[in-house]
């Protein structure tokens, strides 16, 4: 299935947020997710069912003011 | 020595951590300020990447607190979301809320600003509003929970130091026992000196900084100005004046004409 993951349309396999990340590369990133705009926490990962069209944001620590 | 939420803190200097030229001008401009907080933020990361990861861990090593921000936010749901999202990257309850409501002077959205700090206080956050000087936001802000307030000196990244001197003195006589932090638009280091001389209680810098030809060099100036301020205020300035008065005593003088 096809996600937007940070604005870039990507291919997955469709697994739960936790694998899908792993999948995508995010394995051992200190990162947090936001599925279609909500808040998802990093221990409900595993259990979070992602769909076709899902808009994923990942985001990681950054410079800031 | 400056409590927030509880928290004693050894420095009345927070630094922001962007725009620097490079991380370990970042590292050595944190020690330089002598700043036991710095604010950070949350981007999208591409997972070839590892900018953010490196980033936190140089954070991380200096030990110091970190206070997230939502920059970049316009809206109520965007900044809750991000301080969700940030509380758990960074394992803090600070968040320093800001919900701009205009691009070009980047100023807050009070009223989205106040909604998003009720949201955030019911649910446990420490929250730090990036506001105005205005005594009725104040008011809404402290009613939704708020504890700190962080009024901007001017506009973000401008500059141009404390742009309302009424304002900012009638906020700080309004809520004597409230930490206010000088957040946005100092300069120089005059401009910290000048708020802690108003009787702020810390000033946020980071463009003035970050930006400057000596980034560490002028960290250290920051520092410097913030204790003589601070000094200032403490040691009790005396009152301006519209007429010359002599400070050589005039009794006793001789007559020479």
């Amino acid at each position: 299935m096809r996600i937007l993951v940070n604005g870039v349309w990507r291919e997955t396999a469709g697994r739960e947020l936790a694998a899908t990340l792993e999948e995508l590369g995010y394995g051992g990133h200190v990162v947090s997710t936001a599925l279609n705009g909500e808040f998802v926490a990093a221990e409900a990962r595993a259990r979070t069912a992602i769909a076709d069209g899902d808009r994923l944001e990942v985001l990681a620590p950054m410079q800031g003011g | 020595m400056l409590e927030l939420y509880g928290t004693s803190l050894a420095s009345r200097l927070l630094l922001g951590t962007a725009r620097y030229p490079s991380p370990a001008v970042l590292s050595d401009a944190i020690r330089a300020a002598r700043a036991a907080v710095v604010t950070v933020s949350l981007r999208r990361e591409a997972a070839g990447e590892r900018a953010g990861q490196g980033f936190w861990s140089l954070i991380r090593a200096l030990g110091v607190r970190v206070l997230p921000n939502t920059a970049g936010c316009h809206s109520v749901k965007e900044a809750v979301t991000t301080a969700h999202m940030a509380r758990e990257v960074f394992a803090t309850p600070w968040v320093k809320l800001e919900v701009i409501g205009e691009d070009d002077t980047l100023q807050p959205d009070v009223f989205g600003l106040t909604e998003a700090a009720r949201i955030l206080c019911a649910e446990g956050f420490e929250v730090f509003p990036y506001t105005t000087e205005d005594l009725v936001v104040a008011e809404r802000l402290l009613a939704a929970g708020c504890r700190v307030l962080m009024p901007w000196g001017s506009p973000i990244g401008s500059g141009r130091g404390l742009n309302n001197l009424f304002g900012l003195s009638a906020l700080r006589a309004h809520f004597p026992d409230v930490p206010l932090i000088v957040d946005a638009g100092l300069g120089v280091p005059s401009h910290a000196a000048q708020a802690m001389e108003l009787g702020f209680d810390a000033v946020l810098i980071n463009t003035a900084v970050a930006q400057a030809t000596d980034p560490v060099a002028m960290a250290g100036a920051f520092a410097q100005a913030v204790e003589a301020g601070r000094a200032a205020r403490l040691a009790g300035p005396i009152e301006a004046r519209d007429f010359a008065a002599p400070s050589t005593p005039v009794v006793g003088q001789a007559f020479l004409k």
